[in-house]
């Protein structure tokens, strides 16, 4: 059995007991809600997209410590880029959970920072889900703010 | 061993079920799931195999010996299956997918048949999906309506205004057991109001007849459905139990091979009961594994399980109270009389997805989620949460090892 230190490192606890970017965003500003009908988590991303760049972003909803860590470093890292930056990073995070579709280029360059921590949640297969519950999510929302 | 239960032994019993020998990690395996499902003792898998080694036939449908002999183990198990539940007669017993299926195949053929738009169909807050959505499936076909019956403060059926829900109810149709409070619901004083409002009573009784000794005609019900797996049996496998005369009624579900006595180009006849409602080849070994199942049951006793899971449930209220006090919320009644042995729970607020994993480390296997029932979840106010469930094989030690487990995870949360 893999150790639950592979899994609930200390950065993915930290950003569970204090998530960043936790709240809402006013129109003009889209969300996009996604859950997981195995566990009953849901999550709600608010995206404010202007100009090609994510201006800001926040989070709502209820989730485990993984989906809600997952979520919070998600929201840290993509604040600030482009579209096209955020796309490629996303495919990026499926890539290393095992997720991305092979027909997808993966540029491997992309340095996942503190979200490489998440890796470990391979290891625990009914635990993908959680992590990138918020992910999937965000794609969603980029598909209505980009509209 | 529990209390003075002299007559049962779940330490001796728990042997009979390979599964729970094993150890992972040089630890014991702490089933806690049984509410999902049970585990099998050695009567399941052994019949089951040596019927597939030895017996393994078509049934209902060859002349030859050994489909003649396998036609009759299959019988024979309903024949089990009708006594265990005290049905009138074996052609009451319909062999079906699993529960699901046979709470579809009530809303969809005695449901089309008997309700139009506006008749009502009386439901609970406390149901499992599988007794919501099908209803809700034939509101949108038919315009039906739903109403349901409330919880009071401490998770029993609010009955305060049942005469009033009933008004013109065509159906109540309601759990025996709810599979996440625990609570075990008067069954026969539902189906008697049912009954004085000119509704049929459907009862769901997954999480009480694999617990307490079952008896259909004693409960006035009209229809009632289980499942093998959370019996000791194998899965793919459910029960109906219906009134002969609403069965004979009824138009059929699912039509195929089996169900029919005549088909010809411009129609078919009917076969009679039970097999009308069994198209297609059913689960034969798992027929004949769930006429085990009841057999190792009856071995057991079911008054025995079920005064062993009143003394567990008073066992595990008391202990993870006494250890825990208020870092723990048990969302069920507290009196073990009124319920079975399944505990839904919030522990210190550590999300139940993270606390079932942690658990796992100490090889406690407890359910997180919504349990298939999220619109009770909704009106408790948890958006999931852990379920720990006891079953005939489970001892004070299993509890103890959850509230050991339960402790780790502060460390880490």
């Amino acid at each position: 059995m893999p150790g639950i230190e592979d899994l609930y490192r200390e950065i993915i606890l930290d950003h569970y007991r204090t998530p960043r970017n936790r709240g809402e965003l006013p129109p003009p500003a889209v969300y996009s809600e996604g859950n997981n009908p195995l566990c009953g988590d849901d999550i709600r991303i608010y995206l404010d997209v202007a100009d090609g760049v994510v201006r800001d972003v926040k989070f709502s909803g209820q989730g485990c410590s993984i989906s809600q860590s997952s979520t919070s470093m998600m929201t840290v890292a993509i604040k600030g880029k482009t579209v096209a930056e955020v796309q490629a990073f996303v495919r990026r995070f499926k890539h290393m959970m095992t997720l991305a579709d092979n027909d997808e280029p993966v540029d491997e360059a992309i340095n996942l920072g503190d979200i490489e921590a998440l890796q470990g949640v391979v290891k625990f297969p009914v635990r993908i889900k959680c992590a990138t519950l918020g992910w999937n999510t965000l794609l969603e929302a980029l598909t209505e703010a980009t509209k | 061993m529990v209390g003075t239960n002299t007559a049962f032994d779940s330490a001796v019993i728990r042997r009979d079920f390979p599964v729970l020998a094993q150890q992972i990690d040089g630890k014991p395996l702490v089933y806690l799931d049984s509410a999902n499902t049970s585990q099998k003792p050695n009567l399941v898998i052994d019949t089951m195999a040596k019927f597939m080694r030895e017996s393994y036939a078509p049934i209902n449908r060859s002349a030859y010996t050994l489909a003649a002999n396998a036609t009759e183990f299959y019988e024979s198990a309903r024949n089990s299956v009708a006594k265990f539940i005290n049905a009138n007669n074996s052609r009451e017993i319909v062999f079906t997918k699993n529960a699901t299926e046979a709470l579809n195949l009530i809303a969809f053929s005695w449901g089309r048949a008997n309700l139009q738009r506006g008749d009502v169909v009386l439901l609970t807050h406390m149901e499992h999906h599988a007794n919501i959505v099908p209803w809700q499936m034939l509101q949108q076909e038919r315009g039906i309506e739903l109403r349901w019956v409330p919880l009071t403060s401490d998770f029993q059926l609010d009955l305060s205004s049942l005469p009033t829900l009933l008004m013109s109810a065509k159906a109540f149709s309601f759990t025996s057991m709810s599979n996440v409070l625990g609570t075990i619901n008067p069954v026969e004083k539902l189906c008697g109001a049912a009954h004085a409002a000119g509704a049929i009573a459907i009862v769901d009784a997954c999480q009480s007849v694999p617990h307490s000794p079952t008896d259909v005609q004693a409960w006035g019900a009209d229809f009632a459905m289980f499942s093998s797996h959370k019996m000791c049996g194998p899965s793919g496998l459910g029960v109906l139990w219906g009134r002969e005369a609403l069965l004979e009624a009824m138009p059929p579900f699912l039509g195929g091979g089996n169900m029919i006595s005549e088909v010809r180009l411009d129609g078919f006849k009917c076969a009679e009961l039970p097999a009308k409602f069994e198209a297609g080849t059913p689960a034969i070994a798992e027929v004949v594994g769930l006429g085990a199942a009841v057999e190792f049951l009856n071995g057991v006793g079911m008054a025995n399980i079920r005064q062993h899971e009143i003394e567990m449930s008073s066992y595990v209220l008391e202990m993870l109270t006494s250890r825990f006090g208020d870092d723990i919320t048990i969302h069920g009644p507290r009196n073990p009389e009124l319920r079975g042995a399944t505990f839904s729970f919030a522990f210190r607020g550590i999300h139940p997805h993270d606390l079932s994993q942690v658990l796992d480390q100490s090889n406690v296997c407890v359910r997180a989620g919504h349990h298939c029932a999220k619109p009770l979840m909704k009106i408790i106010g948890a958006n999931a949460t852990a379920r720990a469930s006891f079953y005939l094989y489970n001892t004070t030690a299993d509890a103890d090892a959850l509230a050991d487990a339960l402790d780790s995870a502060s460390d880490i949360f």
